[in-house]
């Protein structure tokens, strides 16, 4: 599963893109969130975590396949 | 309605576009760099979208807003990229009958951008930088 970083998550994990290997067995938005801040402890300490699937904010229970486009999204600070 | 991501904004571009016979109110609301935060002297900011499901945010907003209030014409551009202190980051217009409209509409979006819309941050100072709301 391919994961798109913007902002101070792709500071965090160093990459644009991150790849992970389906041996992690990521099945949830929730999965995804726990094994970021597992991996990288400086996701934990951000102000808020969301998950985007198919470019729409995703619940944690929402299940990710292959094929969705999906993106971390820190706190954002438009405007 | 024009919703965009851009590189910089014109002023007099995004009024020309709000202005309308018409109507009795146009706002225009922008946003620039403020050249301090917190006391301390601020260089320039850098900002980051992820740009199709930014523009899908800011298409849901400016539709809610015409929902809402009685909008003649809608506008929202936020630029990306580098930016110095007194340039616009950010414009929204709305164009209707009557003032009500056009003030609480425009100040319902830019509210609303500034919580939902993915797009980030980065404050430089002379020593530092910051994400902006990164951190507590």
């Amino acid at each position: 599963m391919d994961v798109i970083l913007f902002g101070i998550s792709r500071e965090i994990v160093g990459m644009k893109k991150l790849t992970i290997s389906t041996a992690e067995n990521i099945q949830t938005v929730g999965a995804l969130k726990q094994w970021m801040k597992q991996k990288y402890p400086q996701i934990e300490k951000l102000n808020s975590l969301a998950v985007a699937v198919d470019s729409e904010y995703a619940d944690d229970d929402q299940t990710l396949v292959d094929e969705n486009e999906v993106a971390i999204i820190p706190p954002v600070s438009g405007g | 309605m024009l919703v965009k991501i851009v590189e910089d904004i014109d002023v007099s571009e995004a009024y020309q576009y709000l202005e309308s016979p018409d109507t009795g109110a146009v706002n225009l609301f922008i946003g620039t760099v403020r050249n301090h935060t917190k006391g301390k002297e601020v260089v320039k900011l850098v900002f980051e979208a992820y740009k199709k499901m930014a523009l899908k945010e800011m298409n849901k907003l400016a539709e809610e807003a015409k929902q809402r209030w009685p909008i003649e014409k809608l506008l929202i551009l936020h630029i990306t990229g580098e930016k110095k202190p007194g340039e616009a980051v950010v414009a929204i217009g709305v164009t209707s009958a009557h003032r009500d409209a056009s003030f609480e509409a425009c100040r319902f979006l830019i509210d609303e951008l500034k919580k939902t819309v993915p797009i980030w941050k980065k404050e430089f100072y002379i020593d530092n930088s910051v994400w902006v709301n990164a951190h507590p």
